[in-house]
């Protein structure tokens, strides 16, 4: 029931767009027609359900302060933390790069239609963030995978919604100065203001 | 040996001045036309997120500027002996050990600034803006270049992200640095007179709009219209 709790709180009151701005370069970037945002969005979810406990482990058993102590005595003063940044960038390229290649061999079709998405997902921050959030709150592996699979999920939510208003948009008279971009921070906002309304939800 | 100099000096091009007019541009043109938040839309994320106070703000936009400047020399620098298959690791290791060094700095010498802006100096790693200068800029350019078009867009990154600080926390908070205006100019109209703040600029929303607006603004002013 926990663990049940922290996944709706991560789909739609921490969601990553509206409350935290995180893989916004990618939102706006890739958000003009509802299929590919929704490509992006299952690789998104793909990716930070599997990175975030990958992270977990490499927190929990190498990066912590007294990690390494299950090494021996000497090793239990030894607080790597300094060193989260680099080594959970590594993991996720390297996660990325994986993926990518299993999905190659086993799924083409799959592979087809997340293709392109995948190597941009490397920098994406929503996928970074999460690992930092998940670090920063001291979750547990269950609580990580669920927090990992959920951020996704509220990801992908926010970029197919926005993705559909953007289409029905193209037939509207927007000033010159506002095309593009600016509309699209401000429907943001609104759409904003409407995941605000999540907040109440006592979980 | 005097032939040999003059021979020399012959064959050398002319240096190009420190501030030649090619190089100005590299710094100018990402303030305004070619912004890297208004025009390119990258680094979005992290402009919205630390917004909501000025000093937070300022501490991000030196982080930032001091990130893009080095990683853009360094990658410059090694850009020949860099394979290109492996350069999305080798750039993200590059801007990874900067942000270590960033964050270390603030742990020591800013401790509530750390608490404040927690994982948003980490997510500077994957702020677009970075990967894109390096990808487009350094792997192809000399140093000195390189560090003059690294500081020209972080000073475009910056100046957006204080505007939109600045539009936050005076609506939002009624202050601006931390010096109470509203209440100031309430109490010299006496007591009747209440500037009410807005807790909507506080909140991510405020964000969002007040960087449309910018954009708006802005790309109405340079003529610039996305198509």
């Amino acid at each position: 029931m926990e663990l049940f709790s922290l996944g709706i709180r991560s789909i739609f009151i921490d969601n990553m767009v509206f409350a935290y701005f995180l893989g916004m370069c990618s939102f706006l970037a890739v958000s003009k027609k509802v299929n590919t945002a929704l490509g992006l969005g299952a690789a998104v979810v793909f990716v930070l359900t599997i990175t975030v406990p990958m992270n977990w482990l490499l927190n929990e058993f190498v990066l912590k302060e007294g990690a390494l102590s299950f090494l021996g005595e000497s090793f239990a003063s030894i607080d790597l933390t300094f060193l989260r940044f680099i080594m959970f960038i590594a993991i996720i390229a390297a996660m990325v790069q994986l993926v990518e290649m299993i999905v190659e061999k086993f799924a083409p079709a799959l592979y087809g239609a997340l293709g392109i998405f995948l190597p941009l997902i490397a920098v994406n921050c929503a996928i970074l963030g999460g690992s930092l959030f998940m670090a920063q709150r001291d979750y547990t592996l269950a609580e990580a995978a669920v927090y990992g699979f959920g951020s996704g999920i509220g990801w992908l939510l926010a970029i197919v919604a926005l993705a559909a208003i953007r289409e029905r948009l193209k037939y509207s008279n927007v000033p010159n100065g506002l095309k593009g971009l600016g509309i699209t921070m401000l429907i943001t906002g609104l759409m904003g203001i409407a995941f605000m309304s999540f907040m109440g939800i006592d979980l | 040996m005097s032939t040999e100099t003059a021979e020399k000096t012959a064959f050398k091009k002319p240096a190009e001045a420190m501030l030649s007019k090619r190089r100005k541009k590299l710094i100018s043109d990402p303030l305004v036309d070619d912004n890297p938040v208004t025009i390119q839309v990258l680094g979005i994320c992290s402009a919205l997120a630390v917004t909501t106070q000025m000093k937070p703000t300022l501490v991000m936009a030196l982080s930032v500027v001091f990130v893009i400047v080095m990683s853009n020399l360094t990658i410059s620098l090694m850009r020949n002996t860099i394979p290109s298959r492996v350069r999305i690791i080798v750039q993200l290791a590059v801007v990874a050990t900067l942000v270590t060094l960033v964050n270390e700095v603030l742990k020591a010498f800013a401790y509530d600034m750390y608490k404040e802006l927690s994982v948003f100096v980490g997510l500077i790693i994957t702020n677009c803006i970075v990967m894109g200068r390096l990808e487009a800029f350094a792997m192809g350019n000399k140093p000195y270049d390189s560090i003059l078009d690294g500081f020209g867009s972080a000073l475009g990154y910056s100046w957006i992200i204080l505007a939109v600080a600045f539009f936050r926390e005076l609506w939002g908070s009624g202050t601006v640095f931390g010096i109470p205006v509203f209440d100031t100019i309430s109490s010299l109209f006496g007591e009747d007179f209440n500037l009410a703040t807005n807790g909507l600029m506080v909140s991510p929303v405020g964000a969002f709009i007040i960087l449309g607006l910018i954009i708006w603004v802005q790309r109405t002013k340079t003529g610039y219209v996305e198509h």
